[in-house]
């Protein structure tokens, strides 16, 4: 677990979410679907993020401004600085057959770097709006419905192996589906390595630690 | 002499991050009660101006499950180890404290008496403390509520209960409302307010017992730098225990204590210890045990005394 101070290379707006570039120093990008505590500044507690894509020498961060922290962060410009612990917690198994990338909203997060990694898979998108969707371009040839329509209309009768990232509900509505399905659930955190017990969520009838449990589950929660 | 950094009971995990455990002067455990706790129900914290909330409401194994699952793993880090006992009942304390009482690997135990998130017990500190006593050679830290109308009083009485020490201060209850509904952000409503908001309160806290016993202190509270921890030396502290500045920064202990050393050679002192009470007059120094005949001394492990 190592947490350091990283410069901002830059930050560029993708429809309503912001990418938000730093420079790597000495953390490894970990597994697709692992995540990092991002130093929200101005913010007490540090926001987690997973990691959406690692440029050369660099970690790239899909941030929602939902809340002053994120909003914080996706105000950062070049040549700021913030405190980066990570990467944290259990990414996606690699080991599939037939990878199909499922996201919801901003859980298209991890699903660029999962998509390098697994050599470019299918992939579904859904979004609450035309301006959302402009993320798509973060994975090109990705099939997205938009509000009304939803993500899990578009998938197939057999689906393969389910990887996916998104709200509850949708992931809900995934693993109705696909029992089988990895699916990566979101939770406030704040401290993302299993001191505060604060991000705990179902899983067989007792509260779990998402960020020591997951973020990545199957067949569970 | 050194002044001990620990952790503040909740705020860390020494088996999710064994090295954080391994660079504080001794681990004290989340709070263990006789049965296990599912906690309370999410969302668990918010963070707000000055600090955050914190609802977990105890989530821990129960004792039985802690003596057969955590303490091998804790045993082998090599930490001091302290243990925080919680209950409802001066039947549940007595009852965690026989259970630690034979554990050699245990060094104290700390009695959470001042959960803000849980169903108080129907007895007053000082009686639950006394029960600890009654079955348990251990030393005894009893973790008050900064909200104790007197605490110094309340400090007067645990010491005459028979604890060993005092651990300063819990969080204090504080509420949040989500801004859309208006409703409370946590799920129990009410939460545990820590952070750097809590820290002026603690400090009088603990300037407040030291002056009013003669029993160690472990002061926290909102304590995020070298300069924090001097404030709270000063003010009588024997050692001091991080909370949530562990949330955000894991490398917490070795800056802070990094940051003490250099506040204490910036005042010309050659030890913490020597700021111990500064902030409180010669005369009433009743809890700064060093010039007494018979002090009570922090036990902070096998290695490591102040």
């Amino acid at each position: 677990m190592r947490r350091e101070l990283l410069g901002v290379v830059g930050t560029e707006p993708i429809g309503a979410y912001t990418l938000i570039r730093v420079g790597r120093g000495s953390l490894e990008p970990g597994t697709p679907g692992q995540f990092f505590m991002l130093e929200a500044p101005g913010r007490l507690l540090p926001r987690p993020m997973s990691l959406c894509l690692p440029p050369d020498r660099e970690l790239a961060f899909l941030v929602d401004p939902v809340g002053p922290g994120t909003r914080a962060l996706c105000e950062l410009r070049a040549g700021d600085a913030i405190h980066v612990l990570g990467p944290l917690g259990n990414g996606f198994d690699l080991s599939v057959d037939r990878p199909l990338l499922v996201a919801g909203g901003i859980g298209i997060a991890p699903l660029p770097y999962l998509s390098q990694v697994l050599g470019g898979p299918p992939a579904l998108l859904g979004f609450r709006s035309e301006h959302h969707a402009e993320a798509a371009c973060l994975l090109p040839g990705a099939e997205v419905a938009i509000d009304p329509r939803l993500v899990t209309e578009l998938l197939p009768d057999d689906p393969g192996d389910i990887l996916a990232c998104g709200p509850e509900p949708m992931l809900d509505a995934v693993r109705s589906l696909a029992p089988r399905a990895q699916l990566a659930w979101e939770a406030p955190m704040a401290c993302g390595y299993g001191a505060c017990y604060g991000c705990v969520i179902e899983i067989d009838g007792h509260y779990e630690r998402l960020c020591v449990a997951g973020p990545v589950l199957r067949e569970a929660a | 002499m050194t002044i001990p950094i620990l952790n503040a009971s909740g705020c860390l995990d020494a088996l999710t991050a064994p090295d954080v455990a391994r660079s504080l002067d001794a681990f004290v455990t989340k709070t263990v009660t006789p049965l296990p706790r599912e906690g309370n129900a999410p969302p668990r914290f918010a963070e707000v101006d000055g600090g955050m909330l914190n609802s977990i409401g105890l989530q821990n194994p129960g004792i039985d499950a802690w003596c057969d699952e955590a303490l091998p793993s804790l045993r082998a880090l090599g930490v001091p180890l302290w243990v925080s006992a919680g209950g409802f009942s001066a039947t549940d304390y007595a009852r965690v404290c026989e259970r630690l009482d034979g554990l050699a690997d245990v060094v104290a135990i700390e009695l959470n008496l001042s959960c803000p998130n849980v169903d108080e017990a129907p007895e007053t500190a000082s009686e639950l403390v006394a029960a600890a006593r009654a079955v348990t050679g251990k030393a005894l830290y009893a973790k008050l509520s900064p909200a104790t109308p007197d605490i110094a009083e309340a400090a007067r009485a645990v010491a005459d209960a028979g604890a060993d020490g005092l651990s300063l201060v819990n969080t204090i209850r504080g509420l949040a409302l989500d801004p859309m509904t208006l409703r409370p952000s946590l799920g129990r409503g009410a939460g545990g307010y820590s952070g750097p908001a809590l820290r002026p309160i603690a400090l009088a806290c603990v300037h407040a017992c030291a002056s009013a016993v003669d029993l160690p202190i472990v002061g926290m509270g909102g304590v995020c730098t070298g300069k924090d921890a001097v404030d709270l030396v000063a003010a009588g502290a024997a050692a001091i225990a991080l909370g949530t500045v562990l949330f955000r920064d894991p490398c917490a202990p070795a800056r802070v204590r990094a940051e003490l050393g250099a506040e204490v050679r910036a005042r010309g002192a050659r030890s913490a210890a020597e700021l111990r009470g500064a902030a409180t007059p010669l005369a009433t120094r009743a809890g700064l045990s060093s010039c007494q005949a018979t002090p009570k001394v922090l036990q902070i492990g096998q290695n490591v005394t102040a």
